[in-house]
């Protein structure tokens, strides 16, 4: 019992020392090596990206040069054109493709529409207290419910529903556009704004006072100043605010489902039925190569545009 | 400057936007009162029985369970790695830094659709098949670039003379780390892990390719909404799920303003 009792008083401080020196000894390596601390703080995130999504992500659009076997439903590894042509050749993945972009093209639109005087009032007009609540509150909706958001519309839109009670009141005719491309438009539009107020407020923000001076001490009227000064310099944060509207829209398959009327299937329905349903991954992998090589060309351009700095 | 009248108009205009951006959800807080289990406007009364009915649904307990779980560790892991990053990309001059930010945001500038089946297809190549774990991996994929994002920008702020002081004084990396860096980001660590929280909770696209038999409580609302079932308990969760959304959004909101 002594021999313990002593042994463990004495092995105490020996530890505690033997750890002060492997600790500073370690330090000493991270700072005289600092790739061994790059390795530590670089290697475990990369390796979660590389390994559980890049890697997937490559397979997967291997995946898309592959068929599915009709009898088994296993994977055949056979290389084939087969899932592709069978997209081009049909009209109506064809048409469901183009009504995906066509979406994501008029609601990128529309939110540039009504996202442009918003941000420009609150970054160049309202006073420094306006703009810090403005911005808050154009940040609620963002971080909020989607699903709360579409399910709003639904109730607003719906036959015995908000549009139409507000019609009727002032003598209009019903207006049953519940479930309908329409729908569809309004809540995608409604959903991604503030995805475009908030680039846009970064850019127009930035840009310093002294040029809207200059601009019209060149005699410059307001119209012509915007034109050419302000719409110029805020492109890039447009462009940013474009890519996340666009690429929300086009990678959606709620929304069609919960508001879309019958034949208004989106890209990602029929991704969604082939993974699911139907187990035919690789045509579901082909079919998603779609919006993949759109929002390829959209980044590309969008980069030219100099998008990045503003995202 | 533009002229009074254009300013004007434009006042007017951003106030439309905002009735825009809240009416709808001003609509889903007088629903989730509706007296009546009939979905009709204007609403005949209010009650808060629909509330009481929502609560007792075990469902939805399991679900919204389910959902805080999961967004709880996807969180953990997202600030770990995110922050781990947020610090590689800070502190080091390597190959591929520039493509670091790019990758990490990769998950969510995608398509949505493409997120999940390449995680979907990762999980059915692993054998691993669907399961709480799957959605908590999938959540945090995505969740990694909002901490990332938060701290790279407060490390960017900060003088680096801070930590070479501490250095100066005798203080090892990981002690310097400990009482110098890890106080000054601890704000944006914060509103970046209660925004990756948010972004979880609410989480559909992805999660409907990584869940298997489990319900999380965006899946359980888009599933009710879909089959037209308890619509009345679903406004109720909707309101629910929207105030609890904002609360902490608003505090990350502050948190970020005041160390600015």
């Amino acid at each position: 019992m002594p021999l313990t009792g002593s042994g463990g008083r004495g092995a105490k401080p020996a530890t505690i020392m033997a750890s002060i020196t492997l600790h500073r000894r370690l330090s000493a390596a991270l700072w005289r090596r600092p790739s061994l601390a790059l390795t530590a703080t670089l290697v475990p995130p990369l390796a979660w990206f590389v390994l559980i999504y890049l890697g997937a992500l490559v397979l997967l659009f291997i995946t898309a040069f592959w068929s599915v076997d009709a009898l088994t439903g296993e994977i055949d590894r056979t290389w084939t054109f087969e899932n592709f042509s069978r997209i081009l050749g049909s009209p109506t993945y064809r048409a469901i493709a183009l009504r995906t972009i066509g979406m994501a093209a008029a609601v990128t639109i529309t939110d540039a529409l009504i996202a442009y005087p918003f941000a420009f009032f609150m970054a160049r007009i309202a006073g420094p207290k306006l703009r810090v609540t403005l911005l808050t509150l154009v940040l609620l909706p963002l971080w909020s419910s989607y699903l709360a958001r579409v399910y709003a519309w639904r109730l607003i839109l719906a036959h015995d529903g908000v549009l139409n009670w507000a019609l009727n009141s002032i003598g209009l005719p019903d207006l049953d556009i519940g479930y309908s491309r329409w729908a569809m438009w309004i809540v995608f539009s409604y959903i991604w704004l503030p995805f475009m107020i908030t680039p846009l407020y970064t850019a127009l923000e930035r840009i310093p006072h002294s040029l809207f001076e200059a601009s019209e001490d060149l005699g410059a009227r307001s119209w012509r100043t915007f034109g050419r000064v302000v719409l110029p310099l805020s492109l890039p944060g447009l462009v940013a605010g474009s890519i996340f509207t666009f690429s929300l829209t086009l990678g959606d398959y709620i929304t069609p489902v919960l508001v879309g009327g019958p034949g208004s299937d989106f890209i990602g329905n029929v991704v969604y039925a082939n993974v699911g349903i139907a187990n035919n991954v690789p045509f579901a992998a082909a079919y998603a190569a779609i919006p993949l090589i759109v929002m390829a060309l959209y980044l590309t351009l969008a980069r030219r545009l100099g998008a990045s700095d503003a995202m | 400057m533009p002229s009074r009248f254009a300013r004007i108009l434009l006042a007017l205009w951003s106030g439309i936007v905002l009735a825009f951006l809240f009416g709808p959800i001003a609509v889903i807080a007088l629903y989730a009162f509706n007296a009546s289990n009939i979905q009709t406007w204007p609403i005949p009364g209010f009650s808060l029985r629909w509330f009481v009915s929502a609560w007792n649904n075990r469902e939805i307990r399991a679900a919204l369970g389910l959902s805080l779980q999961a967004g709880v560790i996807a969180t953990a892991i997202a600030v770990v790695l995110g922050t781990a990053a947020a610090f590689a990309v800070h502190r080091f001059r390597f190959v591929g830094r520039e493509a670091v930010s790019f990758v990490v945001a990769l998950p969510i500038a995608l398509p949505g659709i493409i997120t999940g089946m390449a995680l979907n297809s990762f999980f059915a190549t692993a054998g691993t098949g669907l399961s709480f774990g799957t959605i908590v991996v999938g959540h945090a994929t995505f969740c990694i670039v909002v901490v990332y994002n938060s701290v790279l920008a407060r490390l960017r702020r900060l003088p680096s003379s801070l930590g070479e002081a501490s250095q100066d004084l005798g203080a090892d990396a990981w002690r310097t780390f400990r009482l110098v860096t890890l106080p000054l980001i601890s704000t944006s660590l914060i509103s970046g892990a209660i925004l990756a929280f948010a972004l979880s909770f609410d989480e559909v696209i992805v999660t409907t390719f990584t869940a298997g038999a489990q319900n999380t409580l965006p899946l359980w609302i888009f599933g009710a909404i879909r089959l037209g079932q308890r619509l009345p308990e679903v406004n109720v969760v909707v309101l629910i799920v929207t105030a609890i959304t904002f609360v902490p959004v608003l505090l990350a909101y502050r948190l970020s303003q005041r160390s600015g």
